[in-house]
């Protein structure tokens, strides 16, 4: 249950930052992981009064403010159109519709989860966070970067032309994923993002030459990553699975796109 | 801290604690449909409408709700008993526990969705856990209900 002494609607991202600063305060995304915690806040930090759940689309890129929840991206036709369903594949399997409408694409980025689908899909786009101090930051070294008291502004995806695709793997449905395996391949480059080893998502990227020899390109890729075991699965059979969800997912990429 | 909301169409206005779960709040105002079937977002059992969308009240603070409507079972007794009728035709429940909450959630699904697959109502509904049944009544009954809903539109 979320635990706080006080409650802010920020009306400037400015107010939202400043309260953010102090060690015992917090934003409230939608509140899902956070309402795991049991720890008691002093105030909680609102910050659906900014005008952040919109998606803005023109022909070169995406907004997507940081309160838009999982459900609106899911259910974006200029996304999906773009990523030919890879988005949706990406988010669907999360929980249930209702939890989709409640938490937030901001949250999910911000909280750089191991399990995060939300992370692996966006971090194989040509996806950058807006940080009200840190400025414009690709998704991949954003990921990589400490836990700060910066506010997420939003999520801009350009669209560079990718061709995109998305699996994960669960031992049941709406479970946390086993593994996650997303893929973008560009004019010259591949990119295969694998998240829930469950670390969160990390990417390599290649030549498109190793598309070559597929079934190489898998194996090579797979075991460059680390794995672990938890409850879900143990590290050799994540690295298994691995291999098998690249060549699946690169082969979606020519099912959706063609050659 | 002061809150005004309206609640199936009601126009409340109270103070709370700043910390005060939706769902508490609504089921201390007489919504004893709503309940809280688990501490991780995971069961559907207190879904309730957010200006018309389907979310969970366990989740989304109370406070966010300011100035907005809740709707909850109590407030759409007609629908939910045209719907509830299906269910008991197919014999879909046992304890009856998760029901609110999936009701809520098919009510939903029937207005956002045009003529849903079977993948499609599995999916939408597939947050609302049930721990007696197989689901099949359920889905038998839903399946029903969107083919009369679909008879009663091409009728107007
Ligand atoms: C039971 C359960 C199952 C889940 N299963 C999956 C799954 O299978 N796949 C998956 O990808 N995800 C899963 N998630 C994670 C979920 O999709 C969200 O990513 C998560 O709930 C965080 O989003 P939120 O909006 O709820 O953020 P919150 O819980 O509100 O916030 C999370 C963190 O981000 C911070 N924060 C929020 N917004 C901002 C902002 N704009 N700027 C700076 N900091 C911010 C908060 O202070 C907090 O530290 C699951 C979560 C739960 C609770
Ligand atoms: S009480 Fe279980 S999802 Fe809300
Ligand atoms: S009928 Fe008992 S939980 Fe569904």
């Amino acid at each position: 249950m979320l635990r706080c002494n006080d409650y802010v609607f920020a009306i400037s991202p400015e107010e939202a930052y400043e309260l953010n600063q102090k060690r015992n305060n917090v934003i409230i995304g939608g509140n899902g992981w956070l309402k795991m915690g049991k720890r008691q806040w002093n105030t909680a930090i609102d910050i659906s009064g900014l005008g952040l759940d919109n998606i803005e689309e023109n022909s070169e890129k995406f907004d997507i403010g940081a309160m838009v929840s999982l459900r609106d991206i899911e259910l974006h036709k200029g996304l999906n159109s773009y990523t030919k369903g890879a988005v949706k594949e990406s988010l669907r399997h999360i929980v249930g519709t209702q939890f989709r409408n409640t938490v937030t694409v901001g949250g999910s980025i911000y909280g750089r989860f191991g399990f995060s689908d939300v992370l692996s899909m966006f971090i194989v786009m040509d996806s950058y966070v807006k940080l009200h101090k840190g400025g414009i930051v690709p998704l991949h070294e954003f990921a990589k970067m400490p836990y700060d008291n910066d506010l997420l502004l939003g999520i801009t995806v350009k669209k560079t032309p990718l061709k995109i695709a998305y699996s994960s793997f669960r031992n049941q449905s709406t479970d946390f994923p086993v593994l996650t395996c997303a893929v973008a391949i560009g004019e010259d480059k591949i990119t295969t993002a694998i998240g829930a080893r469950p670390s969160k998502a990390d990417i390599r990227t290649d030549s498109i030459d190793v598309l070559k020899d597929i079934e190489n390109y898998a194996r090579k890729t797979a075991r460059s990553f680390n794995y672990e075991s938890n409850m879900r699965a143990s590290g050799e059979y994540r690295e298994h699975i691995a291999e098998v969800l690249i060549k699946r997912t690169i082969e979606k990429t020519e099912v959706h796109y063609g050659n | 801290m002061e809150i005004k909301l309206w609640i199936n169409g009601k126009k409340i206005t109270d103070n709370v604690e700043p910390d005060m779960p939706m769902l508490e709040f609504l089921r201390d105002k007489g919504c004893y449909s709503v309940k809280r079937g688990c501490e991780t977002s995971g069961c559907g059992l207190c879904t309730v409408w957010l200006d018309g969308k389907p979310i969970l009240s366990c989740t989304v603070p109370l406070m966010r709700a300011n100035g907005r409507h809740i709707t909850t079972l109590e407030g759409l007794q007609e629908e939910a008993a045209e719907f509830g009728a299906f269910l008991a035709d197919e014999g879909a429940e046992q304890c009856g526990f998760c029901n609110p909450g999936f009701i809520m959630n098919v009510l939903a699904m029937a207005r956002e969705l045009d003529a849903p697959s079977e993948e499609d109502i599995k999916e939408y509904l597939s947050g609302n856990l049930c721990r007696c049944t197989g689901y099949m009544g359920q889905l038998r009954a839903v399946k029903k209900y969107i083919e009369h809903k679909k008879g009663a539109r091409s009728d107007d």
